[in-house]
């Protein structure tokens, strides 16, 4: 049931073996120095990545979104800062122009996106509120003439400041619905736009060659065209795109824990304590076989849920249960992982160190695992008792 | 021009890699199969060739059923078809009748360009492309690290201790790769997913004409007589810097020939 085709298996090899080969040499200079990829992301793109899940007529590669997800799987493995930017250019940033985009907004952006020769970005977070939405939300978009006149601050937003970031788009208060709610609608903004500015980069705890920023909307004037989809339809548009990206935050958890195995089956077979390399002894064995366990099971129910999205069958239950369990296990892998390495695992020259650090704000971003819960919890009848 | 790349799958090096001890063959069960790495480097060749100068690209492997990997992997990266020479009666070939079955395939298929890596990671005789070119009567230009094709001339470039050769020669020919030439692409999703659709074609023995006495172990010119195991590595060896460490450390490169 869940044997991967040879298309698939294809594909995770050859990302695999790029992860290997080109990112792994370099990622560790770029991470410790806060540098953005560019190069990675220039080759990733000649591969086809970013354009995984968009169709051919959109200068994609015809795949779908699990093909994607297996790709975030491989990068991840090695780096996940590297892996983060490309879900974010495909989930966050293509992906909703291509899902609810005007057939002038896809013929746009879409070719450049799905080539990786430039980024898109999905601007929700606000510095005062993440997954309380609509209720936390502040920026203001309003119709003058014919067009919107933007005001606000966003928060950790992936590749919204890189040097190809082409796109944002915007999710702001645009009116009130019948029922006296906020209306949100999502605007695209093109970089360089006056009246938005890209704040400097965040110093982060991890993904650190990633590129993560503060967008501020001052008065900020876009074409009444650059509204993506339909006024009022904000909130529906980012319910699904956060849906499908569960998955693919839960394919790149998998990658880390299964990144934290890899590195630890080859030091355990290399260093030697009291006579015997560290994998001859039972606490190792069973530290890893448990590590095993985690990215296994993980890897399972992220292929479960892409499985039931791919089918057009609900997945929301099933895609907050493969975030919440991957990243469950990514961070449990990442500790034990740096267990097994000692002193060496807290050194930052060592993946495992880089796991350590990338692990945490995949139990935060993209709803954090409370909200996993909560989401699961009400797919379970709860929130109406 | 018709280009025929011919790859190899290899039994990947960054596994353990064993002979077989009945018939002292590799054991091509006990480790997983990749490309020889230095054939994509002739794919990658082949397929810029064909960018800059039309025509077509086929690979050509001989191999067991699993070697169908291999030109699957060619495909993806962009050849447009490919033949997989298959028989029972081939397993144990050495060097000459390997080059007597491909040739005899060469023949069959027709050719205006033979690319080829320059030695394979598992055999390492790195003769292929001479015995190739010697039974296909055609130019050979091996160990290129750059090829240029004008008309039906080719020219190749390669490296030596002195500096470079530039050897020339008329199509047909065949040339040998080195990793300086290129760097291979990784194929795309879109060339992973057009792989499926393009044709491979089986050529058992019949098909190729190949004779069953010059092929497989019994036609094999040479024999493994014996193996053993590589020795376990020594262990290294220590200079202890008593004031004269440079001097120690110097007198054993020395001796080792590194100075």
């Amino acid at each position: 049931m869940h044997r991967l085709s040879d298309e698939y298996e294809a594909l995770r090899k050859t990302v695999g073996e790029f992860a290997r080969d080109v990112v792994a040499p370099v990622i560790g200079d770029l991470y410790e120095r806060c540098e953005f990829p560019y190069d990675i992301v220039r080759q990733l793109g000649a591969m086809g990545v970013f354009g995984l899940p968009i169709p051919e007529e959109h200068g994609g590669m015809g795949g779908d979104y699990f093909a994607l997800c297996l790709a975030l799987e491989e990068l991840a493995r090695v780096d996940s800062s590297v892996a983060i930017t490309v879900e974010a250019a495909v989930s966050l940033g293509a992906m909703p122009i291509y899902r609810f985009g005007t057939p002038e907004q896809r013929e746009r952006w879409l070719p450049a996106l799905a080539a990786g020769e430039m980024l898109g970005a999905f601007g929700l977070t606000e510095p005062g509120g993440g997954s309380d939405v609509p209720g936390g939300m502040r920026t203001t978009a309003v119709l003058d003439g014919d067009e919107w006149v933007i005001n606000g601050t966003k928060a950790f937003i992936t590749n919204s400041g890189t040097d190809i970031t082409g796109v944002v788009g915007v999710a702001a208060i645009t009116g009130t619905t019948e029922a006296g709610k906020p209306e949100i609608s999502t605007i695209l903004v093109p970089s360089g736009t006056p009246g938005f500015t890209v704040s400097k980069k965040y110093s982060k705890v991890g993904w650190s060659a990633s590129d993560t920023r503060e967008l501020s909307f001052a008065d900020c004037r876009v074409p009444a065209a650059n509204l993506l989809g339909e006024r009022g339809r904000g909130y529906a548009q980012f319910l699904q795109t956060l849906d499908e990206g569960r998955i693919a935050i839960a394919a790149l958890s998998v990658g880390l824990a299964q990144g934290c195995v890899d590195e630890s089956l080859r030091y355990v077979r290399e260093r030697r304590a009291f006579g015997h390399p560290i994998g001859h002894y039972q606490a190792i064995q069973f530290k890893v076989a448990d590590m095993e366990v985690r990215a296994h099971t993980a890897r399972l129910a992220y292929y479960h849920a892409a499985e039931k999205m791919l089918a057009g069958e609900p997945f929301k239950k099933e895609a907050a249960i493969a975030k919440l369990v991957a990243s469950n296990a990514a961070m449990d892998n990442a500790r034990d992982a740096t267990q097994v390495f000692g002193g060496y695992g807290f050194m930052n020259e060592f993946p495992v160190g880089r796991f350590y650090r990338d692990a945490k704000i995949l139990e935060i971003g993209e709803g954090t695992s409370e909200v996993q819960r909560m989401l699961i919890a009400r797919q379970l009848g709860l929130a109406d008792l | 021009m018709n280009i025929v790349v011919c790859v190899k799958q290899v039994p990947d090096t960054a596994t353990e890699r064993k002979l077989r001890s009945d018939d002292k063959t590799l054991d091509r069960e006990a480790a997983d199969g990749v490309v020889n790495e230095l054939d994509e480097y002739a794919v990658e060749e082949a397929l810029r060739l064909k960018e800059a100068h039309g025509g077509e690209v086929t690979v050509l492997t001989m191999g067991p059923d699993k070697a169908a990997d291999t030109i699957r992997k060619a495909l993806a990266m962009g050849a447009d078809k490919a033949v997989h020479v298959t028989d029972e009666a081939l397993h144990g070939s050495d060097a000459l009748s390997t080059s007597y079955a491909m040739a005899q395939t060469l023949k069959k298929i027709g050719f205006d360009l033979v690319i080829l890596g320059s030695e394979s990671t598992d055999a390492r005789t790195g003769v292929l492309a001479a015995m190739l070119a010697e039974r296909l009567g055609v130019p050979q230009l091996t160990l290129a690290n750059k090829v240029d094709v004008a008309g039906s001339s080719i020219t190749i470039q390669r490296v030596t201790d002195y500096g470079f050769d530039r050897v020339e020669a008329t199509l047909p020919a065949v040339v040998s790769v080195v990793e300086k030439i290129n760097e291979p692409r990784y194929p795309s999703f879109k060339g992973i997913m057009a792989a499926k659709k393009k044709p491979v074609a089986k050529f058992g023995l019949a098909e190729a004409e190949i004779a069953a006495d010059q092929v497989g172990l019994g036609g094999a010119w040479s024999e493994v007589a014996e193996f053993a195991a590589a020795p376990p590595r020594a262990a290294g060896t220590v200079v202890k810097d008593e004031g004269d460490g440079g001097a120690k450390t110097a007198e054993f490169l020395a001796a080792k020939k590194f100075i």
